[in-house]
C-alpha cells in the first residue's frame, strides 16, 4: 500500500489515548516529516536530518494523541518544505494516487497522498506558501491553512516562520475541520499563537466541524479576476461550474479585483527565502544532523557539511542571502514587505463587502513527474493563488471542485482573519 | 537585478530581445563569481556545475523579482504586541537528551570543529 506511492518516509506508530472520546478517537493520522515526533525520525525530507530523532513531540502531535488519534507514520515532503511537487525530497518523489505518473503536489505531498490512497484517515501538513492546499488540490482531498497564530508551530522545523502554519488534510471538509478543532488553540511554547478569548468576533467555544453544514444561503463570495487570469482553461471551467453550483444553493457571487496579488509570488519568494537563509543556518553539523568529515576550520567544515542540502534548498538559501545582502536589502526585502502589507490591506478591504473569496487553488493540473524540476521559476509561478493567504495571514481551504481530463481540480476559499468557520461552511457546500 | 554590476553588456540589454537572448544577457548580471560570493556568505559549498546552473537560474528569477519595483510604498500597520512570561525555572531537556543527536561530544558538551 504505502510503498506504492512512496507517501511515507518512516512508518512508525504512536498510540493515541485509548480512553479518549470524540471524533478523532481511533482515527489514524499521517504526520508530515517536518513535525517533531519524540523518538521517531523527523527528516524534513533531507539528508541533513536523515538520522535525526527529536527528544520531544510537537504540540499538535500531543494534542492529536490526547484526542485518541494514532500516528501511523511520517510522510514524504519536499526538502524542508521547499517545493511544489514533493520531488525535492532526498527520499525520492511521492506519486499521485490518482495518476502515478503525476506529482501529488507539495510540499506536503506524502500527507495528501496517504489520505487519498486510504493509508491514513487524516493527515497533518504545513503550509508556508500553499504546501497544504496544493497537494490537497492535486490529490483530490481537502486541506486547510489556518489563520496565522491559530495553530501552534512548536516542534515544526522552521522554514519561514512568519508565513507558515500546520494544517489538516482529510477526505472531507468535516473531517479536516474536526482535526482543526483538536490542534487549534494557544500554546505557551509558541508566542505567536493567539488566545481566541482575546480576538474580537471569534468564538473560542465554536466547533469547526459543526460549521461544515453546507448552508451557503445568503453567503457573499468574491471572485477575483486576477486569480483566474492565466490559469489553465480546464481548471477555470471546473472551478466556475462549482461556483455556479454555489449560486444555485443561494450564495451570491460578485466579481472583485485584487491588483496586489499580482506581486504575491515575488513577495513570497523574497520573504520566504530570506527567512530560510537565517533559519537553515542552524544546520552546522554540531548539535544535530549530518556532519561532513572535514579537516578544515570551523567555516570550512560548516560549508562542507552543508553540501548535503539538495539543489532547491541551496537555491533558496542563496537567494535569501542575496536578497538580504548589503546593497540589495532595500531593493528586494523592503519592497517585498511593502507588497505583503499591500496584499493584506486589499484583502481587508475586500472583506468589507464579501464573506469569502473563491478561486482555483492551483492554476494548473498536476504536473507530470520530472516536468518542472529543472525550471524553478516555473514551479514558483504555480504558487500564484496560494501565496496571498500566507502573506495576509488569512485562513484558506482547498476543496475538490471536480475533475478535468480525469485529474482533480481544487477550489480555494480565503476568509477573514480567524473566520475559519466561513471558509469551512463554503467548502462543505461545494461537496454537496 | 544588479544595477551595480560591473559587467559590460548588462546596461545595454534591450527589453525587446527574444526571451533566450535576454536570458543570456541577464545571466551576465549574476555571474559565477557573484554566486560563489553569496555561497561563501551562506557557508554552502557548491561544485562548479551548481555554480553555473544557479547563475542562469538566478538571472531568470531575479529578473522576475524586478516587478517588485512597481509596488507602492505601503504603510505597514502591524498589530504586534510582545508576549512575555515570568522568568521561572521550568523542566527542560536533560543534558543526555540534548546531546543525543550530536555528531561528537566530550565530557557532556557538544564538540565542534576547530575554530581556526
Amino acid at each position: 500500500m504505502a510503498a506504492d506511492h512512496n507517501a511515507f518516509i518512516t512508518e512508525a506508530t504512536i498510540e493515541g489515548d485509548a480512553d479518549a472520546e470524540g471524533p478523532l478517537a481511533g482515527a489514524t493520522v499521517a504526520v508530515k516529516d517536518n513535525i517533531s515526533t519524540k523518538g521517531i525520525e523527523t527528516t524534513c525530507g533531507s539528508e541533513m536530518l536523515a538520522d535525526y530523532v527529536p527528544p520531544y513531540s510537537a504540540t499538535v502531535v500531543e494534542r492529536l494523541t490526547d484526542a485518541g488519534a494514532t500516528i501511523v507514520g511520517k510522510t514524504n515532503m519536499d526538502e524542508f518544505g521547499m517545493g511544489t511537487t514533493t520531488e525535492t525530497s532526498a527520499f525520492g518523489p511521492t506519486r499521485n494516487p490518482v495518476d502515478p505518473d503525476r506529482v501529488p503536489g507539495g510540499s506536503s505531498g506524502g500527507s495528501a497522498a496517504a489520505v487519498a490512497a486510504g493509508d491514513a484517515d487524516v493527515a497533518l501538513g504545513s503550509d508556508t506558501g500553499g504546501s497544504v492546499r496544493c497537494p490537497a488540490a492535486f490529490c483530490g482531498v481537502v486541506g486547510i491553512k489556518p489563520t496565522y497564530g491559530l495553530v501552534s508551530r512548536y516542534g515544526l522545523v522552521a522554514y519561514a516562520n512568519s508565513l507558515e502554519q500546520i494544517g489538516p488534510i482529510a477526505g472531507t471538509v468535516e473531517e479536516a475541520a474536526a482535526v482543526l478543532d483538536v490542534i487549534a488553540g494557544s500554546d505557551p511554547h509558541d508566542g505567536t499563537t493567539r488566545d481566541l478569548e482575546t480576538v474580537a468576533d471569534a468564538d473560542p467555544a465554536a466547533s469547526y466541524a459543526a460549521a461544515a453544514d453546507g448552508d451557503v444561503d445568503g453567503l457573499t463570495v468574491g471572485v477575483p479576476t486576477e486569480l483566474f487570469e492565466g490559469a489553465d482553461e480546464r481548471v477555470v471551467d471546473t472551478v466556475e461550474a462549482a461556483i455556479a453550483d454555489l449560486e444555485a444553493q443561494g450564495a451570491e457571487t460578485t466579481e472583485i479585483s485584487l491588483p496586489a496579488v499580482e506581486h504575491a509570488v515575488q513577495a513570497y519568494y523574497v520573504i520566504a527565502t530570506s527567512e530560510a537563509s537565517s533559519n537553515l543556518a542552524r544546520f552546522d553539523g554540531v548539535r544535530y544532523g549530518h556532519r561532513a568529515e572535514s579537516d578544515g576550520n570551523w567555516n570550512e567544515s560548516f560549508a562542507e557539511t552543508r553540501e548535503a542540502f539538495g539543489a532547491e534548498v541551496k537555491r533558496r538559501i542563496l537567494l535569501g542571502t542575496y536578497a538580504l545582502s548589503a546593497g540589495y536589502h532595500d531593493k528586494y526585502y523592503k519592497k517585498a514587505q511593502d507588497a505583503r502589507a499591500w496584499v493584506r490591506q486589499e484583502f481587508d478591504a475586500a472583506f468589507e463587502d464579501v464573506d469569502a473569496i473563491a478561486s482555483p487553488t492551483m492554476p494548473v493540473l498536476p504536473f507530470e513527474l520530472g516536468e518542472s524540476l529543472d525550471d524553478p521559476l516555473r514551479m514558483y509561478l504555480a504558487d500564484a493563488n496560494t501565496t496571498p493567504a500566507n502573506l495576509a495571514n488569512l485562513p484558506a481551504i482547498s476543496v475538490p471542485a471536480g475533475e478535468a481530463d480525469g485529474l482533480p481540480v481544487g477550489l480555494q476559499f480565503v476568509g477573514p482573519k480567524f473566520d475559519e468557520a466561513t471558509v469551512i461552511r463554503a467548502a462543505s457546500a461545494v461537496e454537496e | 537585478m544588479s544595477d551595480t554590476s560591473e559587467s559590460t553588456d548588462a546596461a545595454g540589454t534591450d527589453a525587446a530581445d527574444d526571451p533566450d537572448a535576454s536570458a543570456d544577457a541577464d545571466a551576465a548580471a549574476v555571474d559565477a563569481d557573484e554566486v560563489r560570493h553569496v555561497a561563501d556568505l551562506a557557508r554552502v559549498r557548491l561544485d562548479d556545475d551548481e555554480v553555473d546552473a544557479f547563475a542562469d537560474q538566478f538571472a531568470e528569477i531575479l529578473e522576475y523579482f524586478e516587478a517588485l519595483d512597481d509596488v507602492p510604498e505601503t504603510e505597514r500597520e502591524e498589530e504586534l504586541v510582545n508576549v512575555m512570561r515570568a522568568d521561572e525555572v521550568r523542566e527542560g531537556l536533560s543534558q543526555e537528551d540534548a546531546l543525543a543527536n550530536a555528531a561528537e561530544t566530550e565530557d557532556g558538551f557538544f564538540k565542534g570543529p576547530k575554530v581556526s
